[in-house]
């Protein structure tokens, strides 16, 4: 008793953000849901029901958002894993000074300012920005190519922000498995590809669940990096929230699409979730 | 002309160069996609030309200078910081408690509660301005910088709870022992004992929830009142209109002030080891 009282913490300590988080945080989701199933535009009582899903969920403009946004979300989490996987395994190779390099280039654009970092692709993909000057003084094209304001724009744009968010789970992962196995299998005899995929890969998937979870949920919700790059053509969830709340006025509405999206993300991390419990049994 | 076979270890097969060649480029492909977008803007802040072209006509510091007489950027920048920091310090203050609380308990309270802290960080930030905004509304409270202060808080008070979380976990408890089996009371502890060991996390996540505050869009969008005009909304909406060079100057100044802080964290706190 006198050393549980001496050397633990009190978990009364968590009280006073436990009490702050269910007041502005869960209170109002459940205000949000509410509002959202009154099914007129007025706040008449006794006009509750499931309309405005009904609306969303035979509007084919809304599904259309909705599908447009996930495949948004996992195109820029398969190229983020395809570009960031490699560059984990570098930093897990690294001499030490080169990795702490490479953590500053990782690091920087996760601290850096969402607006500059979309600004920067503004430069790069603009008509005059760099990538069509270089194009037009190759020769390789006569006019100036839209780059922005196309949805592989967006994906390259989502790519470089959130990239760390997929490559420091990865690192993490690597460095707990450490190189002795893949080494000891390629002295064994085994593949590089191979070390690679029996090896390496699955020791490491933790990680790279991890950073999908986390590249994910935060590619389908960036929406500053979705309006600025993508235009006005391309609708995202977010932006679509916000004409409806903002533009509009329409909460109810507004509040039903939110929670449709706050859904849709919740059963993507969900099964995530899952499929990393299952992984970390095998690993 | 024979040669003695050599042990396996020693050789580079065609698998392990095509290995490296495909890792290897991917990660340069990475590296400098990380990378040159923030090179080429400070390049172009630079530029002496009227337009955001790429390379620059020539070089001058005039929108620098501009960033002199942009009041409203700087009216925002200062609205943005007095947030962050009044967030960084609600956040410190509730999550640092927190985080003593949770972090060396095994109950199922404590995993609940971790779940609770954690939620903030995976559901879309938007919605929770909206849902905030209802419910001030309901309660009466106008939106101000406190709302802002509160909505803040709620997305940005994760991240110190969970780099002290992984601090205090790391805290060899036969030290808490040895201090208070010597007499010590708890304050005395966690004053000498506990606060210089876990230091680091909690610099790191201030650290890391005075940025997310700076850099919020999305509740700031709902929680804020006319007169409070923020600095990452202004910079948005000034380039929806515009593409304003002043942008590329004040993008500049940020990064410059960024990549600064990132490496007095690192000295102070070791940034980087917390953050993978």
């Amino acid at each position: 008793m006198a050393e549980a009282m001496g050397s633990e913490f009190s978990p009364r300590l968590a009280w006073p953000l436990a009490a702050f988080l269910t007041v502005l945080f869960a209170v109002p989701l459940m205000l949000l849901v509410g509002l959202s199933l009154q099914s007129g535009g007025g706040y008449g009582p006794g006009s509750y029901g499931l309309g405005q899903y009904a609306k969303f969920l035979t509007d084919p403009f809304s599904l259309q958002v909705l599908g447009a946004t996930m495949r948004l979300g996992a195109e820029v989490t398969g190229v983020t894993l395809l570009l960031g996987f490699p560059l984990a395994w570098l930093h897990a190779r690294a001499a030490p000074w080169a990795r702490g390099l490479l953590m500053l280039v990782i690091l920087l654009p996760l601290l850096t300012s969402v607006v500059v970092r979309t600004f920067a692709w503004i430069v790069v993909l603009g008509r005059q920005g760099i990538v069509n000057s270089a194009l037009l003084g190759m020769g390789v094209i006569d006019t100036p190519l839209r780059l922005l304001y196309t949805e592989a724009g967006v994906v390259a744009a989502l790519t470089q922000v959130q990239m760390p968010l997929m490559v420091l789970p990865i690192i993490a992962a690597l460095a707990r498995t450490g190189p002795d196995l893949p080494d000891a299998a390629g002295i064994l005899g085994a593949n590089a590809w191979r070390v690679f995929r029996t090896v390496t890969l699955p020791l490491a998937l933790p990680g790279v669940i991890a950073g999908c979870l986390l590249t994910f949920t935060a590619a389908v919700t960036a929406f500053i990096t979705q309006s600025l790059v993508g235009g006005g053509q391309m609708l995202f969830m977010p932006a679509y929230v916000l004409q409806q709340a903002l533009a509009l006025g329409d909460m109810p509405f507004a509040s039903a699409i939110s929670v449709v999206f706050l859904l849709a993300v919740l059963v993507v991390v969900a099964g995530l979730t899952v499929l990393g419990r299952r992984v970390r049994g095998y690993a | 002309m024979p040669e003695p076979p050599r042990p396996a270890s020693r050789q580079i097969g065609w698998d392990v160069v095509t290995f490296r060649i495909v890792m290897g480029g991917l990660a340069t492909v990475a590296l400098v996609l990380l990378f040159a977008p923030t090179l080429v803007v400070l390049i172009v802040s630079f530029t002496s030309g009227l337009s955001l072209r790429f390379p620059p006509p020539g070089y001058s510091l005039r929108w620098y200078a501009a960033l002199g007489d942009a009041w409203q950027l700087q009216f925002a920048a200062w609205n943005s910081l007095k947030v962050a920091a009044a967030t960084t310090a609600l956040s410190v203050g509730l999550g640092v408690a927190a985080a003593l609380g949770i972090a060396r308990s095994r109950q199922l309270s404590a995993r609940v509660l971790d779940g609770l802290f954690m939620a903030p960080l995976v559901l879309p930030a938007l919605a929770f301005g909206l849902a905030a905004l209802m419910l001030f509304t309901a309660v009466g409270l106008p939106v101000s910088p406190l709302t802002l202060t509160l909505g803040h808080t709620v997305v940005c008070v994760p991240f110190v709870v969970r780099n002290t979380v992984a601090s205090v976990q790391q805290l060899d408890p036969v030290l808490l022992e040895g201090s208070a089996s010597l007499g010590a009371s708890r304050w005395y502890t966690w004053r000498r004992v506990v606060l210089p060991l876990v230091r680091p996390g909690i610099l790191a996540g201030g650290f890391i929830c005075f940025m997310a505050s700076f850099d919020n869009i999305p509740v700031s969008l709902f929680l804020r009142d006319a007169a409070t005009d923020m600095l990452p909304i202004r910079m948005w909406q000034d380039l929806e209109g515009k593409l304003d060079v002043t942008i590329a100057a004040l993008s500049g100044v940020l990064i410059v002030a960024t990549v600064a802080a990132m490496l007095l964290m690192e000295r102070v706190a070791g940034l980087s080891r917390r953050l993978s």
